[in-house]
Formats: structure tokens, C-alpha cells, sequence
């Protein structure tokens, strides 16, 4: 079950898109920087098959400019 | 614990440790960043949570948080957004503050050394040992013998029963703090320039302010929520900042202009910006007729480098006329062959604090304060605001910051330095008078003569005549100058260590009893923060096993030692007790401070507080009720009413680079850690992201030397050495011909290699210069 984390940034003046963009997303948290166009990012998701899969749809997201991994946690099933 | 909720908790705490990594790298990246309060989401829904107010422990901004408690657990922090200090923001260390309490290795219980072996003893016991101790080494080499060293992160009231205990009830000067290393030329220059100690003005100057101008100070990594407070004004009204250092830092890359300068040479540009300013006529002539005097002191004061060194300023009024020609040594083409600083940066500094039509804050902390010269330093600073009558006005002023979080509320306040008492000095005899009163105690029993300040301390340990030695909240075996000495001597047989802590450190592996102190929200307390802002706090949490407040510590001991009439506190209610009776040293305009009861209520209040009311601007009579001489501004501090402007030289550092030591070495901080670690190293998102000490090179040395990143680098200057790995390229950019190392790492002790010079007005050391060489290893 992994757990990842991400610094997402955003398309100039774009982070409150970006930020309703991810949290369609169930399996996204965020929290956004109050004085930049970037948005902390955490990722939890089933398997490393959903992760690949959810990752490629927020690099989809328009407003996303950069998608830097930061850490990565992987806790067994149950 | 059910098996669902027991994963449960743990899959929420590995994703709160993955949002904390994010945030810490993304800070790594953006200098200034600051996050939503909404980092608590999803614990704020559980409406268990009790969320309390107090003050950030770690730095002199003083930024409120709200601690969140749950089931007598520490459980979340996020910032108070009533605090006006930081309207809800934070910087990383604010964020994981509590993290630290469930380190493994806290010190739970009194540790008491026996045949070289450490061993659990009831705190009673323990304290008993301390008393007994202390009272027979009074009994037999006197009452100068015993020395107690405390903090600027001890709250107000154990700074209040420290002083009395010492000077009060045992009657030496033998007490001092770790603020000695950081803000003691910030007060000696207060109290030469303008008679009264800590700034005039207050954070709101940051939102009237058309400059910012940093001297030797990288607020974005030491000060960074209040550096996101300038971005903020950067890019709301178009506010500028000029960083000036000697290094180039984050502050440096997010500011609109980075100029560097020679180490030590700050003092011939401040001269070269005041030439400036009266050769183009940009002198505020009525205010500076008004409200300024013009001095000069003696020169030529040596370094402090020998031991029982001693001196002692002697004042001497001048005119205008003689300032202006001692000021001829300091034009700017003059300045700059030496500086390093151009000829046109010099003229653009000075244009900015010359020009009537904006606004400008100097900032600065500790380049300006750890300087052989810090108190001259500063003298220099208040020159070019006292010049253009830039000073006491909303976004005019020079503002001194404070490294510490009560800094200014204990170290400075409650005057825990040897010179100090509650209100003034021991060298006063009104002052002693009222203490003594305060106190209920024989006036002639507090000392007129100061006695150790903090290196002279620890050298009168090494040399033997103290005997008896108290440490609290301070770890001076990893943050003292010339370490390689004072560890040796804290070991000697003839002196008895105490020290009080909340975990192990350098310090404590040396002590003969070890005292398990209760840490921040494990207590109430108060503290004070730079802008002057006294704030409270209620005890929060319980401290584990027999974990215990400081002040009630020395009180236990005071009781023991015979002076139980003294300290007559009650164990629940002794914050509140000791308060009030503090109180009433500052009571009047000047420097009134707020009743308990609003503390309780409010984020914070700004003293002097009078009639219900702070007062943000000193010295103005707009918002300063304590002014009284009629005119627009007074400088109450000074008898005459009016500052300083003085005569301060340009003079060269103790120990520059030479053949056989070729570089500057700079020590420092960085945003991840709290001075030298003991707490932020046990927060395990803060010590991943930072996990050991390193000496950073300009990538033209490193180039030249083959070194590359990575390498283990033996540095040494002529007191010591320490290995540490290179860094280039990476956190921040040290000129040509210098390395910078940052000091809270204890197992890469650099302040082995620092040199314990000090200003001799001040006795602050400096860290900041000395001369090393760099070798592979
Ligand atoms: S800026 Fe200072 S006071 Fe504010 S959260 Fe950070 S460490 Fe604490």
C-alpha cells in the first residue's frame, strides 16, 4: 500500500486549479503553500499498479507545471 | 487498540510524515514558503481534539501556535491565526515542534553519577545532592565559588527565580546565559545609543516599509516567517530587500539585491553610508539637532582573548564638526578598496537610507551581534536612522532581531546576565534598592560588581575557581566558542556539574547530576519575542516520569539551601505567583507589562502596556505615552532625552586568513534545526532532511583544492579541528577564500575550531570569523 509524497507545482497564478484538480481525486491529499504556486502532495493508493495509474492522470492535469517526487512509504496490506 | 484502528493510525501518521516531508523539502526549494493552516485536516473534524494557544519554542519570532490535544496526548500544532505575529503560518520547525516529546531517550528521570556510572535516582534524592552540594562549596571556598548558567528558552519566571536565588538570596553576580553568545551587543547597543533596551518598533514596521535592508542576516532560514511576511510585501506593494552579507543564502537569491561584503568590513561601509548621507545633504538636520548627541568611546579595546580581561567604555562628547571629519576616512572609494563592496553599491545603500520619501527597516541578528565589534555595530546601524530621523515611525527603524525565544522576555527582561538585575543593574544602588524591596532581602546583599560573563565563566571553571556550576536549557558544550577548552574543564574533578535538561546532550554526558526538565507545553510559562510581545501559556501535556518545570527545580533547591521565606510559590500556581511579583519592577509607561489575565486571553501584548493599551512605537509621542518632553520624539532612555550618534571606527578582526590558515571560517544555522539539535534532531522529518553538519565551499576553492562534494574535509584553525563533508553548490554559496560550517551537529563539534574572542563592550563572541585551513582526509 503505498504512500507517497510530492511537491506538485503549479502553472503560474494556477494553484487553486491545480489544487480542486487533485482533490477529485480520492486518493489525494494536499495542502497548499500560502505564498507560492505550490502544492504539497500525498498519495495513497492500494497497490504500486493504482499509483502508476493515478500519477499518470495528475501529470494529465492542464495547471500542473512540474510533479517532483519527494518520499515514498510502502506498508504491508493489512 | 483494535487491530483496524491500530493500522489505521499508523497508515495516518506514515501520511502525516509524508505530507511533513514534502512541506520540508518544498521549504528546502522556496525560500520564505509558508503552508495553509489546513495541515490539520482530517484531525480537525475529530471533535475530541482541545486546542490550546502559546508561543513557537524555538525561535525569537515568536510565531502562536494551537497545540491539539487528545486523551492527554500532543496530537497536532498549527498556527494561531489571532497571533499577529504569524496569522496562522509557520516554518517546518513550527510545524513537527512537538515531535520531539516521544523521542526515545528523553530524560525521565534524575541521573546521578556514582563511581563514573549513571544511575536513576528519585528526584528528591537528587535535588537534595544539588543543595547540599551548592551550600557546602559556599561554606568552604564562598559564595563566589557557585555559578548558575541559564537561557533564552528558560520562560520569564525560572529566568525570575534563577536571579533571585543567585543575587538574591545567596548574594553573587555568578549568573549568565547563552544569550551572552547571541544578543548581548544587541543590548549593549541599545544601551549606549539610546539608553533603554529592544527595538522601538514592531512587525507591522514590515508592512509600511519601502526597504528592507539585511545586515549579515539570512532571515528566510532564521527568521522565515517573518521573511514571508517581506516577500508578501514584496509582491503586494513592490517592497524591495537588499540583503548584504558575506555569504550568499536563500535570503540572498529571494531578495532584489545581493551585496557582498568583506568580513569585518561592515563597520567601514555603516561609515561610508553615514558619509554619504551628510555629503549629499541628506541629513535630517532639525531631528538630529533636536533629538541627537554626538560621542565617541576608546578605541583600540583588544579582542578578550586573554583570560580575567577587562574593560570598560569612557564616553566622550564631540560636535558635529569632529563626526564629520572622522568621517572622511570612510568615503566610499576609500571604503570599497577594502570592503570588496563597490563604489556604486556603497552610493545605492546609501541612497536608499537617504532618501526622504521611503521608508526603510534595517534588519539584522547574529552577523551584526557575534562580531569582536558588535556593539559598535550596532551604534553604526542606529547612525544611518538616527541621521535621516528614519527611527519610531511605522515602517522606519532599525530592528534588531533575537535568535532565542525569550531572549528579550527572560535573558534581557527578567536580566539574567551577571550586570543585571529585574529592572537596571548591579551597579546601581536604586536599582539594587528596589530588587531588594521586590525580593525582601538585605539590599547589601546583592553584589555592585558584575562577575563572569559567559567565556570568562567557563574559563574561571577551567582555571578552578568555579566550583559549582548549574547549567539549564542550554547546552554550552556544543555551543560555546573554543570548545576544545571548556570540555576538559567542565570534566575537572574541582567542579561540581549540574545540569537540567529535557534530553542528553554534550552537556550532560560531562554532569555529575543530570535534572529531567519538563519541556515547553509540558508547563505554563511565558516568554517574550523580539517585537517585545510577552506571551503565555498553559500547561498542556503531562512531562513524563519525574519530569520537572525548571523554576520549581530551583525553587525545591532554594527551599533546601534555607531560603524557603524567599520563595514562598505553591507548586500548581507558581508561574502566576512569580509573575506578578516580577511585574512590579516594570511597572510605569516605559515599561509597564500586561496583567495575567489579558496574557491568558490575548496572542500576545507588546510592552510597555498602558491603560489597556500596547504601544508599537517607542520614542514618538503619536504612540508613546511615555513621552514627555513636548517635542515630536523622545529619547527617555538617556537622561537628556536624546540618542546617540556615535563615533565608531573601523578596526580589523582578531585573526584573519594568513598562509598557514587561509580561509574565513563562518559558523551558522539552518531552517531545519534549532541551534545545536537537541530537539530538532530527534524530529525525524527534520533530521532526514538535514541529518549532519557539513563545510560548504565556494566552487572556485573547491575547484582549486580538487575537492568535490561529499569528500571529508579536515578543518582546523589554531585551537582545533573537526571533519565534516564538503558541500558545494548546495545550501548556500560562501565567498572566495571562505567556508561556512552550521554548528548543530554534536558529533561535528566546529566550534572546536572557533576562536573566543569577544566584544569587549558587550563580551559577545564571534562566530563568524576566524582563520581555518581545509585538508582532505
Ligand atoms: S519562524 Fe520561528 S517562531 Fe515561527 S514557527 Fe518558525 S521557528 Fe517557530
Amino acid at each position: 500500500m503505498p504512500v507517497k509524497s510530492y511537491i506538485a507545482h503549479a502553472m503560474t497564478g494556477k494553484k487553486e486549479e491545480l489544487m480542486q484538480a487533485l482533490l477529485s481525486f480520492e486518493q489525494c491529499e494536499v495542502i497548499p503553500a500560502e505564498n507560492q504556486d505550490v502544492v504539497a502532495l500525498v498519495t495513497d493508493t492500494p497497490n504500486d499498479m493504482e499509483e502508476e495509474i493515478l500519477k499518470q492522470k495528475i501529470e494529465a492535469i492542464q495547471s500542473l507545471k512540474l510533479l517532483s517526487l519527494v518520499s515514498g512509504f510502502n506498508t504491508p496490506q493489512n | 487498540m483494535s487491530m483496524y484502528e491500530s493500522i489505521n493510525g499508523r497508515r495516518t501518521f506514515i501520511k502525516k510524515m509524508a505530507m511533513l516531508s514534502a512541506m520540508t523539502a518544498a521549504a528546502s526549494m522556496f525560500p520564505g514558503i509558508v503552508f495553509a493552516s489546513e495541515q490539520e485536516k482530517g484531525i480537525e473534524d475529530n471533535g475530541n481534539l482541545d486546542w490550546k494557544k502559546g508561543p513557537c519554542r524555538f525561535c525569537g519570532v515568536g510565531c502562536g501556535i494551537l497545540v491539539g490535544t487528545e486523551n492527554g496526548k500532543a496530537v497536532a500544532v498549527k498556527g494561531d491565526p489571532n497571533s499577529s505575529v504569524n496569522k496562522g503560518l509557520l516554518c517546518v520547525k513550527g510545524y513537527h515542534q512537538i515531535m520531539c516529546i516521544q523521542s526515545k531517550d528523553r530524560l525521565e528521570h534524575a541521573l546521578v553519577k556514582k563511581n563514573g556510572r549513571y544511575v536513576k535516582t528519585p528526584l528528591n534524592e537528587a535535588l537534595d545532592i544539588v543543595a547540599n552540594k551548592m551550600k557546602s562549596t559556599i561554606d568552604t571556598h564562598g559564595k563566589d565559588s557557585v555559578a548558575m548558567y541559564t537561557s533564552g528558552q528558560s520562560t520569564i519566571p525560572e529566568g525570575y527565580v534563577a536571579s533571585k536565588l543567585m543575587k538574591g538570596a545567596i548574594g553573587t553576580n555568578n549568573l549568565d546565559c547563552n544569550a551572552r553568545l547571541c544578543m548581548a551587543s544587541a543590548v549593549a547597543g541599545f544601551l549606549t545609543t539610546f539608553g533603554a533596551d529592544e527595538p522601538m518598533g514592531c512587525y507591522e514596521d514590515i508592512d509600511h516599509a519601502d526597504y528592507f535592508v539585511t545586515w549579515g542576516n539570512n532571515m528566510a532560514e532564521m527568521h522565515p516567517v517573518l521573511f514571508s511576511r517581506m516577500l508578501e510585501q514584496k509582491s503586494l506593494r513592490g517592497a524591495k530587500i537588499i540583503d548584504f552579507a558575506t555569504r550568499t543564502t536563500r535570503s540572498s537569491t529571494a531578495s532584489d539585491r545581493s551585496i557582498l561584503f568583506e568580513p569585518q568590513t561592515d563597520l567601514a561601509v555603516a561609515n561610508a553610508i553615514c558619509y554619504e548621507i551628510i555629503k549629499n545633504g541628506w541629513m535630517n538636520k532639525s531631528f538630529v539637532e533636536k533629538h541627537c548627541n554626538f560621542s565617541k568611546g576608546i578605541t583600540n579595546m583588544g579582542y578578550g582573548l586573554e583570560d580575567n580581561y577587562k574593560f570598560t567604555d569612557k564616553p566622550e562628547k564631540i560636535d558635529f564638526e569632529a563626526y564629520k571629519e572622522f568621517l572622511k576616512d570612510y568615503s566610499p572609494e576609500k571604503v570599497s578598496k577594502y570592503s570588496k563592496v563597490s563604489v556604486k553599491d556603497i552610493k545605492y545603500l546609501a541612497a536608499i537610507y537617504g532618501d526622504p520619501n521611503k521608508k526603510v527597516v534595517s534588519f539584522w541578528c547574529m552577523g551584526v551581534n557575534q562580531h569582536t565589534r558588535g556593539t559598535w555595530m550596532n551604534n553604526l546601524i542606529y547612525n544611518m536612522h538616527l541621521l535621516t530621523g528614519k527611527i519610531s515611525q511605522p515602517g522606519n527603524g532599525p530592528f534588531s532581531l533575537t535568535g532565542q525565544p525569550s531572549a528579550c522576555g527572560t535573558a534581557r527582561e527578567v536580566g539574567t546576565f551577571t550586570h543585571k538585575l529585574p529592572k537596571g543593574v548591579v551597579m546601581n544602588e536604586k536599582h539594587r534598592k528596589l530588587a531588594a524591596k521586590i525580593w525582601k532581602v538585605p539590599y547589601e546583599r546583592i553584589p555592585s560588581k558584575p562577575t563572569y560573563h559567559a567565556t570568562e565563566m567557563f574559563r574561571a571553571v577551567d582555571r578552578g575557581d568555579i566550583k559549582f556550576i548549574w547549567t539549564q536549557a542550554t547546552n554550552p558544550l556544543v555551543s560555546l566558542p573554543k570548545t576544545g577548552r571548556y570540555r576538559p574543564a567542565m570534566e575537572k574533578e574541582s567542579c561540581f556539574v549540574v545540569v537540567s535538561d529535557v534530553f542528553p546532550t554534550p552537556t550532560s554526558d560531562v554532569a555529575d547530576v543530570i535534572l529531567p526538565a519538563a519541556w515547553h507545553i509540558e508547563k505554563s510559562g511565558l516568554y517574550g519575542n523580539s517585537e517585545r510581545r510577552t506571551q503565555h501559556w498553559n500547561k498542556m501535556v503531562e512531562a513524563p516520569g519525574e519530569a520537572t518545570e525548571d523554576a520549581w527545580m530551583f525553587i525545591e533547591v532554594a527551599k533546601r539551601m534555607g531560603y524557603g521565606d524567599l520563595f514562598p510559590y505553591s507548586k500548581e500556581n507558581h508561574v502566576e505567583e512569580i509573575y506578578n511579583e516580577y511585574k512590579q519592577f516594570h511597572e510605569g509607561a516605559k515599561h509597564g507589562m500586561a496583567p495575567l489575565e489579558v496574557l491568558k486571553k490575548e496572542s500576545g501584548v507588546i510592552w510597555p502596556y498602558v491603560n489597556g493599551k500596547s504601544t508599537q512605537w517607542r520614542f514618538n509621542s503619536k504612540y508613546d505615552p511615555a513621552c514627555d518632553n513636548g517635542e515630536a520624539f523622545h529619547f527617555y532612555g538617556k537622561p537628556d532625552g536624546k540618542a546617540v550618534i556615535w563615533q565608531r571606527p573601523f578596526e580589523e578582526a582578531p585573526e584573519k586568513p594568513d598562509n598557514e590558515y587561509p580561509f574565513w571560517l563562518n559558523t551558522g544555522r539552518v531552517v531545519e534545526h534549532w541551534h545545536t539539535g537537541s530537539m530538532t534532531r530527534r524530529i525525524p522529518v527534520l533530521h532526514q532532511a538535514m541529518p549532519n553538519a557539513y563545510v560548504e565551499f565556494h566552487p572556485d576553492d573547491a575547484k582549486k583544492l580538487g575537492i568535490r562534494n561529499g569528500e571529508s574535509i579536515k578543518v582546523s584553525s589554531r585551537r582545533g579541528s573537526c571533519v565534516l563533508p564538503a558541500s558545494i553548490n548546495e545550501r548556500g554559496l560562501p565567498t572566495i577564500g571562505q567556508v561556512f560550517v552550521p554548528f548543530f551537529d554534536e558529533n561535528m563539534l566546529i566550534n572546536d575550531v572557533t576562536i573566543d574572542a569577544f566584544c569587549p563592550i558587550s563580551k559577545e563572541p564571534d562566530y563568524k570569523k576566524c582563520a581555518v585551513k581545509v585538508e582532505k582526509v
